[in-house]
């Protein structure tokens, strides 16, 4: 277990891969909990957005008062990480069609961009996290097409950003939990265990 | 909460890049409601009312019961209408063993198929060769025994088969408890035990070592057939279903769109019972369902393919 003093991480679990993603937290040592209602969010380091189908999710959060209260944990400086579907939510621009996000990173996503589902894959990327390429699972994934200024590009697949990062708010294209890689994780913890200090700001709002 | 890794078909392809793509969407689809739609109308208010994905066929259970006849693959231009309609995933249903369908459906390029005992079985021995596809696969299954043989035919989910379009979770109920408790006590045996059991449960050694180890299937669990109700979602989900299919319960109600957003509330916060009567209040009807006990053998579905 690396050693690092005890983050714990919430988990939106309104529908899709949480359960993938808590179990890589676990085995990095990181408390997880589950994501329903606004309390749950209370005493969170960090928050994952976790692969689903985003409109089901983005409804889910609008009707529950929960993407308010995720918008407040952001600019709090709470620690964020959206994985292919939460990359949408997260996104400020969504094509493909058009749909409302939190609008927490400042990109354009553009919606199922390689086709359905026979054309998700496993491939790999080249990263800043590490020497060797990141091994990267897209399912129905999205593609970033435009990432602003200030938005770091941690990981690149087909010359897109695929893993990216502004401030607190990270966001994958790709599935990293459904990998037996924890280098994106391990990173997400530590910037969780870091966090407070940086809030996202500069994000202007488009409506 | 529950660890588990989307690879092991119990067989050669392993792990393999395809296999975990396959159960990749299997895994994005948990929590979540997929339903029964026949037209890309329907599709639209399952989607509007939080469906992760669509199944799409040609007429919902309950009428197939009704109606009686041959029930094959839903015609190509609805299935192409509603995947121009929806964001999310449609599926759509293929008859037991039917593979040239599968094929078609492939090409279509539909993002999950059901072979589905719900249309009328076109071959009463043999399933499709799931491994042969692309496109995941989901197949019903009324114990373990029919769940891992399918698994070893490459299915990547597994959803009970309960009884379709009665509107009675009773079935469901029956299946995913038998799933659930015959994979407990696989976790409670000896090692010398295990080959007898894969013996009268008819299942591959090689998937009941597995989950005698992990005392879970090797893909996503989830319920369909009769759920009618919220509660009876979060009924299914707290018998451990990843997700529930939800057929003629839906647009057969007098209520489809109230119902269909109340099922997703209830599956979502199933162990809320606070939140699912919440999705209750408002409500209409429910659809009608049957007795699965006073119906006849021939009536019955869930017993086509095991």
């Amino acid at each position: 277990m690396p050693e690092r003093k005890e983050v714990k991480i919430g988990i939106l679990a309104v529908q899709g891969d949480f359960g993938a993603h808590a179990a890589m937290l676990e085995q990095l040592g990181a408390k997880t909990a589950e994501v329903r209602t606004p309390a749950d969010l209370e005493d969170c380091d960090g928050l994952i957005l976790p692969g689903g189908e985003s409109t089901t999710q983005l409804k889910f959060l609008q009707e529950e008062g929960l993407a308010d209260k995720i918008v407040k944990f952001a600019k709090r400086g709470g620690a964020i990480f959206g994985t292919c579907a939460g990359a949408i939510l997260l996104a400020k621009d969504v094509k493909h069609p058009q749909q409302d996000s939190l609008n927490l990173m400042d990109m354009t996503v553009v919606r199922n961009a390689y086709g359905r589902q026979i054309a998700s894959d496993v491939v790999s990327g080249p990263t800043t996290l590490k020497n060797e390429p990141l091994e990267m699972v897209f399912i129905r994934g999205p593609v970033i097409e435009r990432a602003g200024p200030g938005v770091k590009v941690l990981a690149k697949y087909a010359g897109k950003p695929a893993l990216v990062q502004r401030e607190n708010i990270m966001a994958a294209t790709f599935h990293p939990e459904l990998t037996d890689d924890t280098t994106v994780h391990e990173y997400f913890l530590r910037l969780a265990g870091t966090g407070a200090k940086q809030p996202a700001n500069g994000v202007k709002s488009s409506s | 909460m529950e660890v588990k890794k989307p690879n092991g078909s119990g067989n050669g392809n392993k792990g393999s890049n395809e296999w975990r793509v396959k159960v990749g969407l299997a895994e994005m689809l948990k929590g979540g409601v997929i339903m029964d739609v026949t037209n890309a109308e329907q599709a639209k208010i399952a989607e509007n009312a939080g469906a992760c994905a669509v199944m799409a066929l040609e007429r919902v259970p309950s009428d197939i019961r009704k109606e009686g006849g041959v029930a094959r693959m839903a015609s190509i231009k609805v299935i192409r209408e509603i995947m121009k309609t929806v964001t999310i995933p449609v599926m759509a249903k293929v008859r037991i063993g039917h593979f040239a369908e599968a094929e078609v459906l492939q090409a279509l390029e539909v993002d999950f198929i059901d072979e589905s005992e719900v249309l009328t079985p076109a071959d009463e021995e043999n399933h499709v060769w799931k491994h042969d596809y692309r496109v995941p696969f989901v197949c019903g299954a009324r114990n373990l025994g029919e769940a891992l043989r399918r698994i070893a035919e490459g299915a990547a989910m597994i959803r009970t088969k309960g009884e379709a379009g009665s509107g009675n979770v009773v079935e469901a109920v029956r299946h995913m408890r038998a799933i659930v408790s015959q994979m407990k006590k696989l976790t409670t045996m000896r090692d010398d035990e295990l080959m007898h059991e894969a013996k009268e449960l008819g299942a591959p050694l090689d998937l009941v070592r597995q989950i005698a180890k992990t005392g879970k299937l090797p893909v996503p669990n989830f319920s369909a057939g009769g759920i009618a109700t919220p509660a009876d979602a979060a009924l299914v989900r707290r018998l451990g279903a990843e997700a529930v299919f939800v057929g003629s319960g839906i647009f057969k109600s007098s209520d489809p769109e109230a119902r269909a957003k109340a099922v997703v509330k209830a599956t979502t916060h199933f162990e809320d019972a606070k939140a699912v009567l919440e999705a209750h209040e408002e409500l209409g009807e429910a659809m009608r369902g049957l007795d699965v006990r006073q119906m006849e053998e021939k009536d019955l579905l869930s017993t086509r393919g095991s």
